[in-house]
C-alpha cells in the first residue's frame, strides 16, 4: 500500500465517520442510533489500522482491536440489553428540528475546521488532514449531547464525542502512548457499567428516561 | 466548428429519441420486477404517438400561460439536452451555459408548469404546484451544493470542462466526490418526481405532485409535457454519469470515439434504470411532511461533501 | 517505592472494605486506611525534603514540591473525612437511609477515590493524569446518588455528563499537547512526561499550545468548577453524602486546579505571552464574583458552601493567572487552607442537617445551644472561610489582593467586591442558624469532634505563623511555576 493510497483511504474513512456523526444526529430511532454508533467505531478501527500500517506502528493494531472490541461490539450490547431490559420505547425525540440541528452541525464542522487550521499547517503526517474531522465529530457529539433530551441518546452522544477522541489521536499523532490508551478504554469502560447503572436508578426514580424530568435542581429565586 | 455543431445536433437528437426508451425500459423492468407482463420497451413512443393525433381541450378561463406552458418546458429540455454533454464534451452550447445556466433552466420549465398548474384555477392544479415549489426550493440549494462541489474538483462550472478534468486525471478515492454523488442522486429523485418524493404512476389526489400539475392537460400538450419529463429524466441520469462516471464519453474531434461513447452511455444508463427500479421497488411512497427532511439530508450531504473538499484533499 | 505503598494502601482498603464495607468495624478499617496512607505520604514528603524531586517507577511516577503538599493534603483530609464518616455514616445508616449494599459501595469508591486522586498527583504522564481525574469523577458519580432520590439521582446525572463532557474536552487538549511534543521529544510515553516537558517547554510549538490550553481550560476548568462551567458542582455537592462533598470541595477541586496549573506553566513557556494566565485570571475573577452574589440567594446549606467553594477555586485560579511569586504563594497557600476549612464546614453542616433532618437553612436554628461544637465549629469556619483574621484564608487572600494591586490595580476593587459580598453573605445566612434559641424539632447526636477541631486548629495556626518548613516548602513549588 503506497502512502498516497493510504492517505485517500483514511480520508475516506474520515469522511464516513463524519458522516455517521450527522447520522446519529438526525436519527430518530434507537436502534438505528445504535447501528449507527457501531458503524463509527468500525470505520475508526479500520482507519486506526491502515494508520498503523501505513506508519509501521504495531501499538496502534492494538488500539484497533481494542476499538472494535469495545465500541463495536461491546458498547452497543450493553446498550442494546439496557434498552431491551428497560423497554425504552423505540422512538427518541429531539429538542430542535433536524434541519436546524444539521446547520448548527455543519457550522460547527467549519469551525473546527478553522480552529485547527494552525495544527495543519505544521503537521508533516499522512493524516493530517483529518485532524478538523476529529474535532468536528467531538463538537457533534456535544451537539447531540445537548439537543437530545433522553438518557440514552446522551450516553450515546457522549460516546460518539469519545469516539472523536480517539480519532483525533490517531490522526493527529499517530495514536497516544499505549498506556494512556488503555487507560481510557478502561474509562470509558467503567463509564459504560455507570451509566448503565444509572439508567436503572433513573428508571427506579423518575418512572421514565426522559431528562426532561429531571428539572428540580434549578435555581430558586 | 462544424464538427462541434454537428455534434450538437445529433446529441440533442438522440436525446429527443432516446428518452421514452429510457423511461420505456425502467417501466419495462420495474413490471419484470413487480411479476407483470410489460408492455414493452416501446410504448412510451406509442403513448406520445397516440396523444400527438387527439385533440386539445382548454379550459374557458385558462390564459396563453396554459398554452404556452407545455411548448417552453419542452424547450427548455431541448437546451438542457444540449448543454449536458450526454455522448460528447465537444458541445458549443456546453461552453456558452454553465452548470448553474443548466439548473435555471430547468428552473423556468418547472416555474411556468407551476404557474399552468395554477392557471386553469382548479384545486389539484393548485396544490400540485404548491407542492412542486416547495419540493423544487428545496431541491435546488443541495443541487447546486452538490453540483459545485464537483466545479471545486473540476476548477470550473462549465460541464464539458469538468468532464474533461475527471476524463484526463487518475482514479483518485475522493470522499468529496462520494457525499456529492450521494446527494445529487437525491436531489435527481426529488426533481425527476420519482419514489420515494413523487409517484409518477399515480393519480390519487392526495398523494401526487406532478401529475396533480398537469392534470388539465391534452393531447399534443400533454403530449409535449410527458416528452419534456422523460428527458427529463434522461438528462438527469446523463448529467449523473457525465459528472460522476464520464469514462468512454468521446472528447474534443474524436469522431471514433462516438460508437464507443454510445455503447457505454447505453449501458450505464441501464444499470441506473435497473437502480432506480430496485429503489422504487423496495421503497414506498413518504408522506410529503418528510420530503423537506429528506431534502435536507440531500443538501447537508452536498454540503459535507464541499466542506470535505476542503477538509480532506 | 514508598509512592507504590502509597498507593497500594488505598487499593487494598478499597478491596476490603468491597467485602466488608456492611460491618461494624468497616468505619474503622476505612480510618486505618485512610491514615496509613496519610502516614505514607508524610515519609514521602520527608523523603521530598531532603533529597528534593524524587522520579521513580522508570519515570511513571514523579514528586516534587508543588504535588507533594497536595498529596499530604489530600491524605490527610481523606483521614479526617474517614473520621468524622464513621459517627455521620452511622447515624445515616440508623436513620435508614443507605442500605449494606450501599455501605460496602460507599467505603470501597471512597479509597477509590483517594488512590485516583493520588494518582492524578503523582504520575509523571499527562495522560495518565487525565486518566485518573476521570476515574475520580466515576468513583463518585455512583456516590452523589447514594440516597437514590429523584434530586440526587438528577445531581449525579449532571455531574456525570458535564464533567464527561467537560475531560473529554481536556484529553483533546492532552491529544494536542502530545502533537506538539512528540515533534521535540519523539514518540512514546516520554513525550507526556512533566519532567521532559517542562524541560523543553520553550521550545514546543506556541499556536498548537494556545490551543491546547483553550482545551485544558474549559476541560480542567469544569472540573474546578470555575463560572460559567461550574453548573453541576453545587448539585453534587449538596445531594451527595457529606463527607463526600467534604471531599469532592476540598480535593477534588484542588486536583483539578492541580491539573490547570502544570499546563498553564508549560504552555506559558512555550507562548511566553502570559495569554493563558490572563485567561486564567478571567475565569477566576468571574467565578469569585458569580458566586458571591449567588451565595446571597441560597436556601440549601449545602449548596451555600458549594457555591463558595466555587468562591475560592475562583480566587486560586486568578491567583495562579495572576502569576509572579506572591501570587503564586498566595494561591498555593490558598488551596491548603481552603481543603482544610471547607472540609471542616461540612462536617459540621453534616451533622447540623443531621440534627434537624433537612438542608434547608430556614429551619436550621440555634445550634450553639443545641451542640456547642457544631454550632462554635460552623461559626468559627464561616468566618474563617469568609476571610477573617486571624485565619489562614485571611493571610492567602491577603497575599493575593497585594499582588493584584501591584499587577493589576484595575482588577483589585472587582477582587475585593467579591470577597465582601461574600462576606455578607455567608455571614447573614450563617448568624441565624448558629444563635438563638434551639427549636423543638431539633434531634440530639454525637458528634465527630476530632476532624473539626484538628482543621480549624490548623488553619487557625496558618493564620497565625506559617512554619519555616511549610514557607520553604511553597517557596519551593513556587520556583517550579515560574
Amino acid at each position: 500500500m503506497t502512502q498516497t493510497l493510504a492517505a485517500q483511504i483514511n480520508s475516506v474513512l474520515a469522511a464516513l465517520i463524519l458522516l455517521t456523526a450527522f447520522g446519529l444526529l438526525m436519527q430518530r430511532r434507537i436502534y438505528g442510533l445504535l447501528h449507527l454508533f457501531a458503524w463509527q467505531g468500525v470505520f475508526l478501527s479500520i482507519s486506526t489500522a491502515v494508520v498503523g500500517y501505513t506508519a509501521g506502528l504495531h501499538h496502534l493494531y492494538i488500539s484497533a482491536i481494542l476499538t472494535l472490541a469495545l465500541k463495536v461490539f461491546a458498547l452497543p450490547y450493553i446498550l442494546y440489553v439496557l434498552i431491551h431490559k428497560l423497554n425504552i420505547k423505540k422512538d427518541v425525540e429531539e429538542m430542535v428540528n433536524i434541519p436546524t440541528t444539521m446547520l448548527m452541525g455543519i457550522a460547527l464542522v467549519i469551525f473546527s475546521y478553522h480552529l485547527t487550521a494552525p495544527v495543519r499547517e505544521l503537521s508533516t503526517l499522512v493524516t493530517k488532514s483529518t485532524l478538523a474531522v476529529a474535532l468536528a465529530t467531538v463538537m457533534l457529539g456535544l451537539l447531540m449531547m445537548i439537543t437530545r433530551k433522553k438518557a440514552v441518546t446522551q450516553i450515546i452522544g457522549f460516546l460518539a464525542l469519545e469516539n472523536g477522541l480517539f480519532f483525533a489521536a490517531t490522526s493527529a499523532t499517530y495514536g497516544m502512548p499505549l498506556v494512556v490508551e488503555l487507560g481510557v478504554a478502561l474509562d470509558i469502560l467503567i463509564a459504560a457499567f455507570i451509566f448503565g447503572i444509572f439508567f436503572f436508578q433513573i428508571r427506579t426514580t423518575f418512572d421514565s428516561l426522559e431528562l426532561k424530568e429531571m428539572e428540580k435542581l434549578k435555581e430558586e429565586d | 466548428m462544424i464538427y462541434s455543431i454537428s455534434i450538437e445536433c445529433l446529441q440533442i437528437a438522440f436525446v429527443l429519441g432516446a428518452a421514452p426508451l429510457f423511461v420505456g425500459w425502467v417501466r419495462m423492468l420495474k413490471c419484470w420486477a413487480h411479476g407483470r407482463a410489460s408492455a414493452g420497451l416501446l410504448q412510451p413512443y406509442r403513448d406520445i404517438y397516440k396523444l400527438f393525433y387527439k385533440d386539445v381541450t382548454i379550459a374557458r378561463n385558462a390564459s396563453w400561460i396554459f398554452r404556452a406552458a407545455p411548448y417552453i418546458t419542452f424547450g427548455a429540455c431541448v437546451l438542457a439536452g444540449g448543454i449536458i454533454p450526454v455522448i460528447s464534451t465537444d458541445l458549443p452550447l456546453s461552453l456558452s451555459a454553465d452548470v448553474i445556466a443548466l439548473v435555471a433552466v430547468f428552473a423556468i420549465a418547472r416555474f411556468f408548469t407551476a404557474l399552468a398548474g395554477m392557471d386553469a384555477g382548479t384545486a389539484f392544479g393548485g396544490m400540485g404546484s404548491s407542492r412542486e415549489m416547495m419540493v423544487a426550493s428545496l431541491a435546488e440549494p443541495a443541487m447546486l451544493m452538490s453540483v459545485f462541489t464537483i466545479s471545486l474538483v473540476a476548477g470550473s462550472t462549465t460541464l464539458s470542462q469538468m468532464v474533461h478534468v475527471s476524463l484526463s486525471s487518475p482514479l483518485v478515492l475522493r470522499p468529496s466526490l462520494a457525499f456529492a454523488l450521494l446527494a445529487f442522486a437525491l436531489v435527481a429523485i426529488a426533481e425527476t418526481g420519482r419514489i420515494p418524493v413523487d409517484n409518477p404512476a399515480t393519480h390519487l389526489e392526495l398523494t401526487m405532485i406532478h401529475e396533480a400539475m398537469v392534470l388539465e392537460y391534452s393531447g399534443r400538450h400533454l403530449a409535449l409535457i410527458e416528452w419534456a419529463g422523460e428527458m427529463k429524466l434522461f438528462l438527469f441520469a446523463s448529467l449523473g454519469v457525465a459528472l460522476f462516471f464520464p469514462w468512454g464519453m468521446a472528447g474534443v474531434y474524436n469522431p471514433l470515439m462516438l460508437p464507443v461513447a454510445f455503447v457505454s452511455l447505453a449501458a450505464k444508463l441501464a444499470a441506473i434504470g435497473a437502480a432506480i427500479v430496485l429503489v422504487e421497488t423496495r421503497l414506498a411512497k413518504m408522506r410529503i411532511f418528510h420530503v423537506p427532511e429528506f431534502l435536507g439530508i440531500a443538501f447537508i450531504l452536498a454540503t459535507l461533501g464541499m466542506l470535505s473538499f476542503f477538509m480532506l484533499e | 517505592m514508598l509512592i507504590l505503598i502509597l498507593l497500594g494502601i488505598n487499593l487494598v482498603a478499597a478491596a476490603v472494605l468491597a467485602a466488608t464495607g456492611d460491618k461494624r468495624y468497616a468505619p474503622e478499617v476505612n480510618i486505618l486506611g485512610s491514615a496509613a496512607t496519610f502516614v505514607a505520604s508524610i515519609f514521602l514528603a520527608v523523603q521530598v525534603y531532603y533529597e528534593g524531586q524524587i522520579i521513580a517507577g522508570r519515570e511513571f511516577f514523579f514528586v516534587d514540591e508543588f504535588n507533594v503538599y497536595l498529596a499530604v493534603l489530600t491524605t490527610f483530609v481523606s483521614m479526617t473525612t474517614a473520621i468524622f464518616s464513621r459517627r455521620y455514616m452511622r447515624h445515616e445508616q440508623e436513620r435508614g437511609r443507605v442500605g449494606k449494599v450501599a455501605m460496602r459501595f460507599y467505603h470501597a469508591m471512597f479509597q477509590v477515590f483517594i488512590f485516583a486522586m493520588l494518582l492524578a498527583l503523582l504520575t509523571n504522564n499527562a495522560g495518565v493524569l487525565w486518566i485518573s481525574m476521570e476515574l475520580a469523577t466515576l468513583a463518585t458519580v455512583l456516590l452523589v446518588s447514594l440516597y437514590g432520590t429523584p434530586s440526587s439521582v438528577e445531581a449525579a446525572w449532571k455531574y456525570f455528563i458535564l464533567c464527561g463532557v467537560g475531560i473529554a474536552l481536556a484529553l483533546f487538549g492532552t491529544v494536542l499537547l502530545y502533537f506538539a511534543a512528540e515533534k521535540v521529544l519523539g514518540e512514546g510515553s516520554a513525550a507526556l512526561q512533566w519532567t521532559n516537558l517542562a524541560s523543553v517547554s520553550n521550545r514546543l510549538e506556541p499556536t498548537v499550545l494556545s490551543l491546547a490550553f483553550v482545551f485544558f481550560m474549559v476541560g480542567y476548568g469544569t472540573k474546578v468548577g470555575l463560572v460559567p462551567l461550574h453548573n453541576w458542582l453545587p448539585d453534587a455537592h449538596a445531594e451527595g453524602p457529606t463527607p463526600i462533598s467534604a471531599v469532592l470541595s476540598g480535593l477534588l477541586l484542588n486536583i483539578a486546579l492541580y491539573a490547570l496549573v502544570r499546563c498553564k506553566a508549560l504552555v506559558d513557556g512555550a507562548t511566553g505571552n502570559g495569554k493563558a494566565g490572563q485567561i486564567m485570571m478571567a475565569f477566576g475573577i468571574t467565578s469569585l464574583l458569580f458566586s458571591a452574589f449567588s451565595l446571597l440567594r441560597q436556601k440549601d446549606i449545602k449548596r451555600m458552601f458549594s457555591y463558595s467553594s466555587i468562591e475560592h477555586m475562583g480566587i486560586a485560579t486568578f491567583a495562579f493567572g495572576l502569576g509572579g511569586a506572591v501570587a503564586t504563594f498566595g494561591g498555593l497557600l490558598h488551596m491548603l487552607v481552603h481543603s482544610l476549612t471547607k472540609s471542616s464546614i461540612f462536617f459540621t453542616v453534616g451533622h447540623a442537617s443531621q440534627m434537624h433532618g433537612t438542608q434547608e437553612m430556614s429551619k436550621i436554628r440555634g445550634l450553639i445551644r443545641g451542640n456547642p461544637l457544631v454550632g462554635w465549629g460552623l461559626m468559627l469556619g464561616v468566618a474563617a472561610i469568609a476571610g477573617m483574621p486571624p485565619f489562614g484564608l485571611f493571610t492567602s487572600e491577603f497575599l493575593i489582593l497585594t499582588a493584584t494591586i501591584k499587577s493589576a490595580p484595575y482588577l483589585a476593587p472587582l477582587f475585593l467586591l467579591g470577597l465582601a459580598v461574600a462576606f455578607a453573605a455567608l455571614l447573614r445566612k450563617v448568624m441565624p442558624m448558629v444563635f438563638g434559641p434551639a427549636p423543638e424539632s431539633q434531634g440530639s447526636l454525637h458528634p465527630a469532634h476530632t476532624p473539626v477541631i484538628v482543621h480549624m486548629v490548623i488553619v487557625l495556626i496558618l493564620g497565625l505563623y506559617l512554619p519555616v518548613f511549610l514557607s520553604q516548602w511553597l517557596h519551593a513549588a513556587v520556583r517550579l511555576l515560574r
